[in-house]
């Protein structure tokens, strides 16, 4: 009796399981199978093809777009992670007047919903003529209140002799940030790191907006518009190739750091 | 020295005071002037009063965008927490390969909401969609998932769960593990059952976390954009109209940014007002 119940706990939980795997190969497998055969797959298609592909990469300029990807979302977390440390650093361990005000207006910006600054951060881009650029991907995101604030609540924990010690051996304030608190901050920096860059690969709203020329869409925007407009001419298979290309990255990295991932996602969940 | 001393805070901050001033600050001052202007742009600004306040409360659009968001609501938010709780409450027995279901839950976080979208999309699709020949296979009959007004937003909603319910299962599970367990064995010594034991014990532990996924939901339903603009482009006949997708086509498709900032600041002002309200009911709780 018990072991017959265990049996069928294990087959629930990997039926409920499967629910969230089988999408994802049910749309691998439709990406490389004859197009006549996607009405009927379930498992396996009968033979393999990979013409979906071919004609996805004839029509759209998906490797253009996925070195945009990478560009924006590596400026955008490496400036997250500079900044953040050295607001971080300046809000948890020096003294100055208008500390706790600043703290606040961080903690405000945070609850601040962003339909409202939308459409005027629109009009500073086009005034700035940064329309079609990569400054308009990059900069507005430079700055992220929550990297602030977990790097904040973070070198809080690291004892004040350690960077008394530092100053003394003649180290200067940026000395400090990244030669004495960063190596001691890896937690932080992997979870801030994962949390932006992952935010900024699958960020597509905004790219929509300030991006018309398609050589600068990152893959995101370039796989919408594929999918919406007519360019796919209502070929399933060519749309879910290019789905397979905008999820493989982050699929991979995910694959070799799942627990990283996933405890950065969950405490950022927490912070927020 | 002492000079350079006092003004170095200053400097490391600087960078996030310039930030405040372009795109925060200066945003929300403009689209409260916007909302008073006719603008697309191109042309000079044309103050029209509260033209644009008027507009706002006889569209039928916009209030349909409300209860769109509110069908949505309403469907996803009890929906996640059921779901994220009964699968959080298995992963924290003592179970054989539970990082690998854990890993399994989280994948759909991860990838692209274009991703899940696109793929959706399929799964939902009418004559070979996967979830409709299923159902014709057992005899059910097709279903409009996309193209049935009355439906096409519960299935948008059935697709957001899918795809964020990993998150809340750790986030449920980092909740479970500061219940202690004494409270478990002292239910057990007094004959609680399994579930006495979850509504006496374990629910009102959890309730922060709870809370946390229900103002999380509130704000992702009050943000989607690409569910609707990849898969009905907010139809049919509006019923799949989400706030931001509405902001998007009065914005860049009509060029009409006075009323789409209008739109913004009122949108803005319900997500805070239903956040406090929710909040208020937390506090009360307590």
């Amino acid at each position: 009796m018990k072991k017959f119940k265990s049996i069928l706990f294990y087959t629930a939980l990997t039926i409920s399981a499967l629910t969230f795997v089988y999408p994802f190969y049910w749309m691998v497998m439709a990406s490389i199978a004859p197009e006549n055969e996607i009405g009927n797959l379930t498992l396996i298609p009968t033979s393999l093809t990979l013409s979906s592909y071919s004609q996805m990469l004839d029509k759209i300029p998906i490797g253009g777009a996925f070195i945009n990807s990478l560009i924006v979302a590596s400026s955008i977390t490496f400036g997250v992670l500079v900044f953040g440390s050295m607001i971080g650093y300046a809000l948890s361990k020096l003294m100055f007047k208008g500390r706790n005000l600043i703290f606040y207006v961080i903690i405000f910006t945070m609850t601040l919903p962003f339909q409202i600054t939308l459409i005027p951060q629109y009009i500073i881009m086009v005034k700035f003529g940064w329309i079609d650029t990569y400054w308009a991907l990059i900069v507005p995101y430079l700055i992220n209140a929550l990297s602030i604030i977990m790097f904040r609540q973070y070198f809080k924990s690291i004892p004040d002799s350690l960077i008394d010690a530092a100053r003394l051996d003649g180290c200067n304030e940026l000395q400090i940030i990244f030669r004495i608190l960063w190596p001691n901050s890896m937690p932080a920096i992997i979870t801030i790191g994962i949390i932006t860059f992952m935010a900024s690969w699958n960020e597509v709203l905004w790219p929509l907006i300030v991006i018309r020329e398609e050589s600068l869409m990152t893959m995101p925007q370039l796989v919408t518009l594929f999918a919406v407009g007519g360019r796919a001419e209502s070929q399933l298979g060519v749309k879910l190739a290019s789905a397979v290309m905008l999820a493989l990255p982050i699929v991979l990295a995910y694959l070799f750091f799942q627990k990283y991932f996933i405890q950065s996602m969950a405490s950022a969940g927490i912070k927020e | 020295m002492i000079n350079k001393k006092k003004i170095l805070p200053y400097l490391l901050v600087s960078p996030y005071l310039v930030h405040f001033m372009l795109f925060v600050a200066f945003p929300v001052g403009f689209s409260i002037v916007l909302t008073f202007h006719k603008w697309n742009i191109i042309s000079p600004m044309e103050f029209t009063g509260l033209n644009n306040y008027i507009r706002l409360f006889n569209d039928k659009t916009f209030i349909r965008s409300i209860s769109n968001t509110l069908i949505f609501l309403v469907i996803h938010i009890p929906l996640q927490i059921i779901v994220a709780l009964f699968l959080a409450e298995i992963l924290n027995q003592k179970i054989k390969l539970r990082g690998a279901f854990r890993g399994a839950f989280f994948l759909p976080v991860i990838v692209s909401g274009v991703v899940v979208t696109i793929l959706w999309q399929q799964l939902y699709g009418y004559d070979t969609g996967l979830l409709n020949r299923l159902l014709t296979g057992i005899g059910i009959g097709k279903i409009g998932w996309l193209t049935d007004p009355n439906i096409a937003m519960a299935s948008i909603a059935v697709m957001a769960t899918w795809k964020n319910v990993g998150l809340y299962i750790v986030l449920f599970l980092v909740g479970l593990q500061t219940v202690p367990t004494q409270y478990y064995e002292a239910a057990d010594l007094e004959g609680a059952n399994h579930l006495q034991k979850f509504f006496r014990i374990t629910l009102p532990m959890i309730n922060p976390t709870i809370f946390m996924v229900v103002i999380l939901s509130t704000i992702g339903g009050f943000s989607l954009f690409i569910e609707p603009y990849i898969m009905t482009g907010g139809g049919p006949l509006n019923s799949t109209m989400s706030a931001v997708l509405y902001i998007y086509k009065q914005g860049f498709f009509y060029y009409h940014m006075g009323y789409a900032a209008t739109l913004g600041l009122f949108f803005a002002f319900i997500i805070l007002a239903v956040v406090m309200i929710q909040k208020k009911f937390i506090e009360k709780d307590h």
